[in-house]
């Protein structure tokens, strides 16, 4: 190889680097650290920040236990957080992140006002995207079976059944049921849709209730049509199975719409529909609840630091992202162009009555915890409901006083 | 050896296992029997979250820690006593169990369903790992030399691999449509789902166990096997002894001690099993005491860790394996002062 031609691949390789660094409104000086959840919106919005240089982004699905703690360092081991509406209490509870009126003034002119996570009036967080579980279903087998798309989870065993005698595929139904985290998620969506509140005014568990039996009854009977192994079964568990065609319906994250359509995985690129997720009982709201994930800075890192984040934060989520990420989730930032998939999830969040948000307090963080480690129980038969239920209590009750929430 | 030679020999080693061992151990205990928890108070908060097109602001009453002038929060430490235990071993409810005749109810309790699981995983693999251990050993002890390498590389590679990475390919080849499942699937025209049975991934993760472990006790025996002596057992043979007869009465009694270690080894071992927990994903059936350590420890979304009740597990746990320990330890002491008189 001659030096001319060892010069034009060194020039052909920077040239990307020069040309991405040109999409950023700023050459950043300050270096920026951010940590985040690991999943495709995640790493275009890093991707698009790092465009303005000395962005260090660490993507990690255990970015849950890490926050907390890296944040109340001082200085903070982040400057910039990703967090959900289940994680960032302890970040607000420890006050580890600083208030953004000031920088949303001076630098957020792009953002609409719907993206200001607001705590007393005071702007804590960005959101950029919307989550939520809701069901997506098989357009084909619907079509060919001539079947309505289910609008109660009622409806949803009916159509079940008649999946399931037609015999097109393995299980005519999927759920994220793997125990911990996933069933109680899965659980909560339930217990809502049946108008259940989790906690009273003094902090005390109201699980063990008609809407709690009703919720463990329904997903009971759902099991009877799904894989035996459904308490293994997360949220890429469900996934591939809508992608390989085992199944045909299933309550899945949105976030998760956009695998259906990757040729490289799916076997069932466009096949795969998305609607509201069903309602547990009439005149309710659909059996679900609303998530966001967006960004928070750090509270113990000087101005001229979270100045810096924050900008980077921005170029991260401004229209030009959003253009070239379009299915990777479902966008808060203007230029977004919601696409066959984002229906479901759109239906859904704008549903009459709409569906609560993931309530963010330590009460609900414990009742989570509780849900997952007692639940399973019911589901392999050693407890029947309200036994389970009273289980799922006690742990609470524990947890909660041994956190100093009740007495 | 001059004692300040000794010192300069073992001090940095002492030194490592009072930082690393001693001192947290210490803190361990004394933290089981402490709660720590932050000064709570409630207040109106207005939260606004955003839907596809609007936002949603509801205002509720929060429970939230009280920051100080630093903006840390405040937290009170008490001595409570035995209330960690208690609320990790929940007697009342066992004794309500005992009192209505429903002993099954009893394992529905974590701790209760976790000493279960993990001393009978315990038990139940260690005459597996020995025998299945030894009887590799003698395999390859009396294989032609010419091969002997490449078994002995072999049999070591499940104890090369990395613990999670092992059980995760035992679980892929199960679960699902695993390749195993999928042939005796297609075998018995049935269809079979391993992960829905608890007693099938109990077998799974003490196959696993055994599976992995097995190679440690071959090579220790195997190396032991290279010392017996050889008149002892041409002797044996001259004295019509079967090749049981020899293994039985010359060749084990050689190896005891190699057989206590390795029985050492191996209940401290399987007695904190965790990995196979997370390899299996086996939390809905199965649970092991130091995974239930682990759970205690690891925080919710909203930043609660149970400390005090995982400080009392991992003491109970230790406590469960000093008393597993005990007639072997004994055993050895005999030997011991039997071999010094």
């Amino acid at each position: 190889m001659t030096l001319r031609t060892l010069m034009m691949a060194g020039m052909v390789s920077l040239l990307p680097v020069s040309a991405a660094q040109a999409d950023c409104a700023f050459e950043n000086e300050t270096p920026v650290k951010v940590l985040s959840a690991g999943f495709e919106a995640w790493k275009a919005v890093t991707d698009a920040m790092a465009e303005c240089g000395n962005v260090d982004a660490e993507l990690d699905q255990e970015f849950r236990t890490k926050q907390p703690a890296a944040f109340a360092a001082n200085p903070s081991l982040y400057h910039i957080g990703g967090v959900a509406n289940g994680t960032i209490t302890p970040l607000l509870n420890e006050g580890t992140i600083r208030p953004l009126d000031d920088l949303v003034a001076e630098y957020g002119e792009n953002l609409a006002p719907n993206q200001l996570i607001k705590v007393d009036g005071q702007t804590m967080a960005i959101a950029m995207m919307v989550n939520t579980q809701h069901l997506m279903y098989r357009q084909d087998i619907f079509d060919e079976l001539g079947l309505e798309v289910p609008t109660t989870w009622d409806e949803a065993l009916e159509v079940a059944a008649q999946i399931e005698e037609a015999d097109v595929v393995d299980y005519p139904l999927g759920a994220t049921m793997k125990s911990g985290w996933n069933l109680a998620q899965d659980f909560n969506n339930m217990f809502l849709g049946y108008g259940g509140q989790f906690t009273d005014a003094e902090s005390m568990p109201t699980v063990n209730t008609e809407a709690g039996v009703n919720a463990l009854e329904m997903m009971k009977a759902l099991t009877e049509y799904m894989d035996p192994e459904y308490l293994v079964s997360d949220s890429t568990y469900v996934q591939q199975q809508f992608q390989q065609g085992k199944i045909a319906m299933a309550n899945l994250w949105a976030s998760r719409g956009a695998a259906m359509d990757d040729e490289a995985e799916s076997q069932v690129v466009g096949k795969v529909n998305a609607a509201a997720a069903p309602l547990a009982m009439e005149g309710g709201a659909p059996a679900t609840t609303l998530w966001w994930d967006g960004i928070v800075i750090a509270r113990n890192i000087s101005d001229e630091q979270a100045q810096a984040a924050f900008r980077v934060a921005m170029e991260g989520l401004d229209t030009e992202m959003v253009k070239a990420n379009n299915d990777a989730a479902i966008w808060l930032i203007s230029g977004y162009q919601p696409n066959r998939l984002a229906e479901g999830a759109i239906a859904t969040a704008s549903a009459e009555p709409a569906p609560p948000s993931y309530p963010s307090t330590s009460q609900m963080g414990l009742m989570h915890t509780a849900l997952g480690n007692e639940l399973p129980a019911f589901f392999t038969g050693e407890r029947d409901a309200e036994a389970t239920l009273a289980a799922v209590e006690d742990a609470y009750i524990t947890a909660a006083q041994e956190a100093g929430l009740i007495e | 050896m001059k004692f300040r030679t000794f010192a300069w020999f073992v001090g940095p080693s002492v030194l490592m296992m009072l930082l690393f061992i001693a001192f947290p151990l210490v803190s361990v205990f004394l933290q089981s029997f402490q709660v720590t928890q932050p000064v709570v108070e409630t207040v109106e908060v207005e939260t606004c979250t955003p839907g596809f097109v609007g936002q949603t602001c509801v205002t509720e009453t929060k429970t939230t820690p009280v920051l100080d002038a630093n903006g840390n929060p405040v937290t009170t430490t008490e001595w409570v006593g035995l209330l960690s235990y208690t609320r990790l071993l929940q007697f009342d409810q066992v004794g309500a169990a005992i009192a209505s005749g429903a002993f099954s109810s009893i394992l529905a309790i974590d701790f209760w369903k976790a000493l279960r699981f993990t001393l009978t995983f315990t038990l139940v693999t260690l005459p597996l790992v020995i025998g299945l251990g030894l009887a590799i050993a003698l395999a390859v002890n009396n294989a032609a030399r010419s091969v002997r390498g490449q078994i002995i590389f072999v049999s070591l590679l499940p104890f090369i691999i990395t613990p999670v990475i092992g059980a995760l390919s035992i679980r892929w080849l199960f679960y699902g449509d695993g390749i195993v499942t999928a042939l005796l699937e297609d075998m018995l025209a049935t269809d079979i789902s391993v992960a829905a049975n608890g007693w099938a991934i109990e077998f799974l993760m003490m196959f696993y166990r055994v599976w992995h472990v097995a190679p440690f006790a071959f090579v220790i025996f195997y190396a032991g096997l290279q010392t017996v002596n050889q008149d002892t057992l041409e002797s044996a043979i001259i004295d019509g002894a079967s090749r049981f007869e020899r293994l039985r009465f010359v060749v084990v009694p050689h190896l005891m001690p190699l057989i206590i270690f390795v029985a050492l080894i191996h209940l401290m071992d399987a007695y904190r099993a965790f990995e196979e927990v997370v390899g299996f994903s086996s939390q809905a059936h199965r649970i092991t005491l130091q995974w239930l350590t682990y759970d205690l420890l690891t925080p919710d979304d909203a930043g609660n860790r149970a400390i005090s009740r995982a400080s009392a597990s991992a003491m109970l746990t230790m406590i469960g394996i000093v008393i597993l320990l005990i007639p072997l330890l004994r055993r050895t002491w005999r030997d011991h002062k039997g071999s010094a008189r």
